[in-house]
């Protein structure tokens, strides 16, 4: 009998365990896969791939760089204009907001990630989009010199996709930065406000406290702009080429997916295709891997304040090490 | 004194600063609510439902075809979605301590993370390339890839949640391990875990970038796993990037249809919590 009990745990740990497996399977078999689909393009091409400017499916011409550029770019405009809104929502709901309204208002700016992407993309051709054109007529000529401002007011182009990505990745950052501001013990702020601090500096030993997990939550919602694909590439215009102008149109790695990945022809366009998808997934892996740790190292209790380490310090030899 | 004042007045600003950040964030949303409200139901009749799309040009039809396509797609994902996250969270909570389990959780975040149109790429080499056809089931699979990693981490979290004296009990009585995870743990997480599957389907109804090129398009009826299909969301998209007046209309009808989905959803699933919360603490 008991080994017939010990046999059936055992069975229940590898069964369940061969599920856990498959979960990694995939995670791994999507990076084989993908290498191993892009290996004509890789072996083809080389490093060059990602050097060359011109995209030229139709005479074999096939450089990434603008792709890389488009989708740099646009993530990190999106997330220059994000950080800020999205750690003002986590400090005031965490830190500021009436009881009564917290429920609330933690549920509508979390429906912002609820809000399918294709449904921003509809938004973003025919509202945002008329927007951004009649605010680039509307813009002086004398700013229109400006490097970042020049280009023809069409609407769609870099302005649109960061405005919109923005929007989309505020939710992200301001759930994770909220959870990790309520993980701070609560004496930092007394402690700071026995000091005589006002609210303002007792949030800011708060968040102090809290900066790795922050920080983590800001790389996460980078990773999230990296990959975002339809609503970008409903308004970014798609056409591959490297400018600092906000109101050209440009491309982005995911975009180029989206848009020509069923009318690659030839095996080498498909493949070259491919090879983005792999870097992208690369990129993306790095940097969510990257705010995982950062947010995870929030939890763990070896983070002890300095004002205990100082003392575990000072304990003369006879205390544990 | 005026050091004191300025320190007050930096104050007062930085958390009305961060109140306006919300009202800056909820604006768009009200935005976006409002314009599918408002386009969306200009559009909406019976034909949306019960018609197929009309030849391109002509005005008329609907998305009959593509309702039916997202249902099935939805289906075969959380055919394989649902079983795979939980019993990999089951392992992953009953493990913890395991290798297996950290990778396992690991992979999950990292799928989790992992762009949408990158998932339609894989399942092109596995489900379409080799059978030289898109198909409502390499479209499934692409979606239930989406949402193994929610369904996953739900199931770990909420079943860590489980106070440890059940277990207990069942173990004292002589169950073994599984016997007791199976028919006391599980069931007494199952409400919070059906909760997270709900929000993970409302999720992956609403993705497009995985279907593209898996599931693709078509603009028959179709309820044939093996034949491209249509959903809701490419067809949305189709439409909103064609000519067309009527189509426009049309994919603002499809917005409204899925958004009022996600939103059902979710406010589904946040009275069920709440309902949940108030059982088990006996208030």
């Amino acid at each position: 009998m008991r080994g017939w009990l010990k046999r059936g745990d055992l069975g229940f740990k590898l069964g369940t365990g061969a599920f856990a497996a498959l979960v990694v399977l995939v995670v791994a078999g999507i990076g084989f896969e993908l290498w191993r689909q892009s290996a004509l393009s890789l072996e083809k091409f080389g490093l060059g791939f990602w050097l060359g400017d011109v995209w030229d499916p139709v005479s074999g011409e096939f450089g990434a760089r603008p792709f890389i550029w488009g989708t740099l770019y646009s993530s990190v405009l999106a997330l220059a204009v994000a950080t800020p809104i999205a750690l003002g929502i986590a400090i005031f709901l965490s830190e500021l907001c009436p009881a009564r309204l917290r429920m609330p208002l933690t549920f509508l700016t979390e429906l912002l990630a609820a809000i399918p992407s294709i449904v921003y993309g509809l938004w973003g051709i025919f509202v945002l989009v008329p927007a951004v054109r009649q605010f680039e007529l509307w813009l002086p000529a004398s700013l229109k010199a400006l490097p970042i401002f020049n280009g023809p007011p069409v609407g769609v182009g870099m302005l649109s996709a960061v405005l919109i990505l923005a929007v989309m990745i505020i939710p992200f950052t301001s759930s994770v930065a909220r959870e990790v501001l309520k993980a701070v013990p609560n004496a930092q702020r007394e402690a700071a406000y026995a000091l005589g601090a006002t609210k303002w500096e007792a949030i800011r030993a708060a968040l102090f406290y809290a900066r790795t997990g922050i920080i983590g939550s800001i790389i996460l919602g980078f990773g999230r702009a990296l990959g975002e694909t339809m609503a970008v590439t409903m308004v970014i215009g798609n056409n591959p080429q490297i400018t600092l102008s906000l109101f050209k149109p440009q491309y982005t790695m995911p975009a180029v997916l989206a848009n020509e990945f069923t009318e690659a022809a030839d095996d080498l366009y498909l493949s070259a295709l491919i090879e983005i998808g792999l870097v992208l997934f690369v990129i993306t892996l790095i940097v969510n891997t990257a705010s995982r740790l950062l947010i995870w190292s929030m939890n763990r209790p070896a983070r002890a304040p300095r004002a205990v380490r100082v003392t575990q310090v000072a304990a003369p030899a006879g205390g544990a090490a | 004194m005026n050091h004191d004042a300025l320190r007050r007045l930096k104050s007062t600003v930085v958390v009305w600063l961060c109140g306006l950040s919300v009202v800056v964030a909820l604006v768009p949303l009200a935005f976006i609510l409002f314009f599918v409200v408002s386009q969306g139901i200009q559009a909406l009749n019976w034909d949306f439902f019960t018609k197929l799309p009309a030849p391109v040009g002509e005005p008329g039809g609907g998305f009959a075809n593509a309702i039916v396509g997202t249902l099935m797609l939805v289906g075969i994902g959380a055919a394989f979605a649902v079983p795979v996250g939980v019993i990999s969270g089951v392992y992953i909570a009953e493990f913890p301590a395991t290798k297996l389990a950290t990778m396992a959780r690991f992979a999950a975040d990292a799928l989790n993370g992992v762009p949408s149109i990158v998932v339609g790429v894989f399942v092109y080499g596995i489900a379409v390339m080799p059978f030289k056809q898109f198909s409502a089931i390499a479209g499934g699979i692409s979606l239930g890839v989406m949402m193994i990693p929610i369904v996953t981490r739900t199931t770990e979290e909420l079943l860590k949640l489980v106070p440890p004296a059940l277990r207990e009990g069942a173990l004292a009585l002589g169950a073994t391990r599984g016997w007791a995870t199976l028919t006391v743990v599980l069931p007494a997480a199952a409400p919070g875990i059906i909760t997270g599957v709900v929000l993970a389907l409302a999720r992956i109804a609403g993705e497009t970038a995985p279907l593209l090129f898996t599931a693709f398009n078509n603009r028959f009826f179709s309820a044939d796993p093996t034949q491209p299909i249509s959903s809701l969301t490419v067809q949305v998209f189709t439409y909103a990037i064609s000519p067309y007046e009527d189509w426009h209309r049309q994919a603002w009808a499809g917005a409204l249809v899925l958004v009022s989905l996600v939103l059902f959803c979710s406010v589904l699933a946040r009275v069920a919590t709440r309902l949940l919360e108030r059982l088990q603490t006996g208030h």
